[in-house]
């Protein structure tokens, strides 16, 4: 990024002065991000604890136990000693990445997770791509003909698909698509075992989700673009530009571009919740074996411990992106770092 | 007398309001439709009969297409699914609007205590708020609905607890501009005390841009339903219209390419939320100062 608006302010503190000034804010940053986390833990221990549905409650909805095995149940979850010991118990085992067994699997939480973990990253890593790269092209053609017939289309059409429910977009693309591409999971089990036929696979069932994803997705990027160009249209360097006799298309894309990119990134970040959202929605549509269609099996088993485990790392995932999100904005824009 | 020159007054504010939300073509529209929606939701009872819904009592056969007495087709039970359709409307109606009066109402507390006491009430709940508004609010309220009973309560009571930072934020803003005018300073000089400048100045102020808020607020309630119902933490006896496309995708009936079970529940989603959205950027443009300028 080589924004020339990065020019030293005329008061610069002395060197060392901004440096504690940036550790104190990275510190204060990581710290609110820790505290969080902590809530965060406390909130997955209370949710399932003193809630009017315990976990016993839960497990036994459908089934017809005596109070003996109840007891039972509660012993073995440690659900009969005093609260303060069970939270620091949940603590402890926490902290050394125990989340306990899953009832309906019956492996332990964290096991389940990691299995999940990398279709899901595949899905959100690729659909964010895609449309970040969709919504900004669309949204800098938009913003810098504001009005014409390609900006009132363009974002006319990705207004509709944003408010559309996300699982019915599915849906409907899997009703439409099903013939062309597979719609339930991630690998046909009769793909030969070699490494190219089984990446082409992936990528084969990888369409209808990710086309969902991304057509919910990238409305958000092109507004946001659309909006910040336009607040960079009347900005005087671009009339120097214009005057150093710079074709349109340089003046957008060296001069305008760069600096309205800035509220993008930080919106990346920050997105990551609806994301993850849209995620459960997609997974749960096309059967795609991530922590969505996890979170899924979970509500319709009434798990209680993979729950817990899946708001954990699902929360958790969520805050940590916001804070590196924090931090990445601090080092590209010069203006943050000043305030 | 002073109570009745200020309903004039009052009167005389709403008639202006009117008359610009009115000039607003598409504001009009979505008023429009969010009245047929909303009163053949209420004549629903009168129209047709709750007996429709029952799986036993079902007449049509399982999953055909529109044809036979069924405008709308039937479902995988036989039900019929413009009948479905109408029911369906109250319940994602009432728990859209409920949920969103829940959140808005913990949104407007939570905002004005933040502007007007500051200090560490501030401090507090402001981390607070943005703590909630990083959270992916939608595994929240899944995990949230699933612990408390399943069912239509706690599908409200999870999305006012998980969507109320937005609201908290706008109205906090608000309360800050609105308390640095020299109206509150005289108030506070004449004696007033908290009770007082918050519900006689700060409220009035504050509510209108909250009213708009909710119109917003409430096509995302709306959304937020669908898709807690969608996966499958709603009452099976009470069928909205994100619980008809959880049986639709239960029963098969996606890959059947059964569109007339399919389109009729998703375009109604995309019809109310969209008047929602309507209704309330026509009313924001009014009530909004900053916005009316430009």
């Amino acid at each position: 990024m080589t924004s020339p608006a990065t020019a030293p302010a005329l008061a610069e503190p002395s060197t060392s002065a901004r440096r504690s000034g940036g550790a104190r804010y990275v510190l204060g940053k990581v710290g609110g991000a820790v505290v969080s986390l902590f809530v965060v833990m406390v909130l997955g221990f209370f949710l399932f604890r003193v809630l009017p549905g315990d976990p016993i409650r839960l497990l036994t909805r459908n089934t017809s136990l005596g109070a003996a095995q109840v007891a039972e149940l509660r012993h073995r979850y440690g659900l009969d000693l005093p609260l303060p010991a069970q939270f620091l118990d949940y603590m402890s085992k926490l902290l050394h990445g125990d989340m306990g067994d899953s009832l309906k699997f019956q492996q332990p939480v964290a096991d389940l997770i990691l299995q999940r973990l990398w279709p899901t990253v595949l899905l959100v890593g690729v659909a964010t791509l895609l449309s970040i790269l969709l919504g900004l092209w669309q949204g800098t053609r938009a913003g810098w003909r504001r009005g014409s017939g390609f900006d009132r289309f363009s974002t006319g059409f990705a207004l509709t698909l944003w408010s559309a429910p996300t699982f019915w977009l599915g849906m409907i693309l899997l009703a439409l698509g099903g013939s062309l591409f597979p719609t339930q999971g991630i690998l046909d089990p009769d793909t030969p075992a070699s490494f190219l036929p089984q990446v082409a696979d992936v990528l084969h069932h990888l369409v209808l989700p990710c086309l969902t994803l991304v057509a919910v997705l990238y409305a958000q990027y092109l507004l946001v673009m659309r909006s910040s160009l336009l607040e960079e249209m009347n900005a005087d360097y671009l009339t120097t530009a214009r005057a150093k006799g710079l074709r349109d298309d340089l003046v957008r894309s060296r001069h305008a571009v760069p600096n309205a990119l800035l509220p993008t990134v930080t919106l990346i970040f920050i997105q990551l919740g609806f994301v993850v959202g849209g995620a459960v929605t997609v997974e749960t549509v096309y059967s795609w074996p991530g922590l969505g269609l996890l979170l899924y099996q979970a509500i319709t088993d009434h798990d209680g411990p993979l729950l817990q485990g899946l708001l954990l790392v699902l929360a958790g995932a969520v805050l940590v992106m916001n804070l590196i999100g924090d931090l990445l904005l601090r080092v590209i824009d010069p203006r943050v770092r000043a305030a | 007398m002073t109570a009745s020159i200020s309903w004039q007054r009052r009167r005389a504010a709403a008639g202006r309001v009117w008359a610009q939300f009115s000039a607003d073509r598409s504001g009009l529209t979505g008023l429009a439709i969010l009245g047929v929606i909303v009163l053949l939701a209420l004549l629903a009872p009168l129209i047709s009969d709750s007996s429709a819904l029952d799986v036993t009592k079902a007449t049509g056969g399982l999953l055909k297409p529109p044809g036979g007495g069924f405008l709308l087709g039937t479902d995988e039970n036989g039900r019929s699914v413009l009948q479905l359709l109408l029911w369906g409307s109250r319940i994602s109606l009432l728990v859209g609007l409920t949920a969103t009066l829940l959140s808005v109402g913990v949104g407007t507390v939570v905002g004005v205590l933040m502007a007007h006491f500051g200090g560490w009430v501030q401090a507090v709940l402001m981390r607070v708020t943005d703590f909630f508004l990083v959270l992916p609010s939608l595994v929240l309220a899944a995990v949230l609905s699933t612990v408390l009973s399943p069912g239509i309560g706690s599908i409200i009571l999870a999305i006012g607890a998980t969507a109320w930072p937005t609201t908290a934020r706008l109205v906090r803003s608000q309360t800050l501009a609105v308390e640095s005018r020299p109206y509150i300073e005289r108030s506070w000089a004449l004696g007033a005390g908290h009770l007082h400048v918050i519900g006689k100045h700060v409220l009035p102020a504050v509510l209108p841009l909250v009213f708009a808020n909710t119109t917003l607020n409430v096509a995302n309630s709306i959304i937020t339903e669908s898709t807690l119902s969608f996966l499958g933490v709603g009452d099976p006896n009470q069928p909205s219209w994100g619980q008809m496309l959880h049986n639709a995708l239960q029963s098969g009936a996606v890959t059947a390419q059964a569109w007339w079970y399919l389109l009729p529940p998703g375009v109604a989603i995309g019809v109310v939320v969209l008047a929602f959205m309507m209704c309330g950027r026509a009313l924001e443009a009014v009530l909004n100062p900053r916005l009316r300028e430009r």
